[in-house]
């Protein structure tokens, strides 16, 4: 027996809502929108914690601009407060190094941390996901009670794709999905609305392909007055804290 | 310390075999500790005996260490791991999260990072014994 996986439930035992973002495929801006998520949840004045679970291609560093982190232990690691969120990411071990690691590897890391990180009173925990339905959302799926998902897709088909195959999964093992939100939209097309609908999941938004969003990289003030800020901004108010 | 939230998970899962074999008292409890992850022995065992619950009180705990073995997919070499060769800022990244060695270990024999931890990873419970 794990016995690490036994105190998984107790760790996040004081959190409010758990909200992992995922995507079909990479690239479309997941690490962005749960970034952008947490940090308006947080400026809402609410507690929030951002956990990066994307172990081999962290972002959400980059996209808050931190680096060199120390951390603090107390009958645990305590995850260091960043841009006033508490901030899990492999990053804190691994530095800038490259790190390849199998899936039992990324099982067993993402057991590891969700068995020692004190959380403490969190309103919310987002949780950043590697792309696709592998061992990160698996594991997830079994370890984690309340979790829920946010999913993001560009208008792409290809992207959509493993959305709707990701959204079937969650639903056969009745995991809620918050909603779809479609990123870096180029027309006022509605296809992936539709689609979203007709597999009985909410559209949440359509975010705009804003170049402003490149160069707010590292700098979370500007970050925050972009239009895909704004947008996740209505989609919390309309349907995370109302 | 962070060997605290480890010894937690011990004596949860302990507890919960205890239950299910319907155990009333608990009177040895084995846990390995793998060298890769660096437990400080007695700091766990100082962690152990302020969380163990009342059907505990009399469990003696026999914490071992044991070997790391790291194979390498690649050519296929064997060796143990050694925390000699690791400066403090590297051994404690992989104290924290073991799979971490992938980002600073490579095979001594071909340098590849991609080698599987086959024995003494983290920490372990090898069994629990009581009275019914």
């Amino acid at each position: 027996m794990d016995p690490r996986t036994t105190v998984i439930n107790e760790r996040l035992s004081r959190t409010g809502r758990i909200i992992a973002v995922s995507s079909g495929k990479g690239g479309v801006g997941k690490s962005l929108v749960a970034t952008t998520l947490a940090l308006t949840l947080s400026r809402k004045g609410c507690k929030v914690g951002l956990f990066d679970l994307d172990f081999t291609s962290p972002s959400t560093h980059l996209i808050m601009g931190v680096k060199n982190v120390p951390l603090k232990e107390d009958k645990g690691i305590i995850p260091p407060g960043v841009k006033g969120l508490a901030y899990m990411s492999l990053i804190h071990f691994s530095g800038d190094q490259p790190t390849p690691l199998r899936g039992a590897d990324i099982s067993s890391a993402l057991i590891e941390l969700l068995a020692v990180t004190q959380w403490g009173k969190l309103d919310f925990l987002v949780i950043d996901m590697p792309p696709g339905i592998s061992d990160a959302v698996l594991d997830l799926i079994r370890l984690v009670k309340r979790i829920e998902f946010l999913i993001v897709t560009t208008p792409s088909l290809l992207a959509f794709e493993t959305v709707k195959k990701q959204v079937r999964l969650l639903q056969d093992v009745k995991v809620p999905i918050i909603g779809v939100v479609e990123n870096m939209k180029t027309s006022n097309a509605e296809n992936i609305k539709h689609e979203t609908e007709k597999l009985g999941t909410k559209f949440l938004t359509g975010i705009p392909y804003d170049p402003e969003v490149e160069d707010a990289i590292g700098d979370v003030t500007r970050l925050l007055k972009t239009a895909l800020a704004q947008k996740i901004s209505e989609v919390v108010a309309s349907n995370i804290t109302k | 310390m962070h060997e605290w939230a480890l010894a937690e998970a011990i004596i949860t899962a302990a507890q919960q075999i205890a239950e299910k074999e319907k155990l009333s008292e608990i009177r040895e409890v084995t846990i390995k500790i793998g060298e890769l992850q660096q437990v400080e022995r007695e700091i766990l065992r100082f962690a152990l005996s302020q969380l163990k619950p009342a059907t505990f009180k009399n469990a003696q705990f026999h914490i071992t260490k044991a070997k790391t073995t790291l194979k390498c997919r690649v050519c296929g070499n064997t060796w143990l791991f050694s925390k000699n060769k690791l400066d403090e800022d590297t051994a404690e990244a992989i104290h924290f999260v073991p799979e971490v060695a992938h980002a600073y270990i490579k095979c001594p024999k071909c340098g590849s990072p991609d080698f599987e931890i086959t024995k003494g990873r983290g920490i372990w419970l090898e069994n629990i014994k009581g009275v019914r």
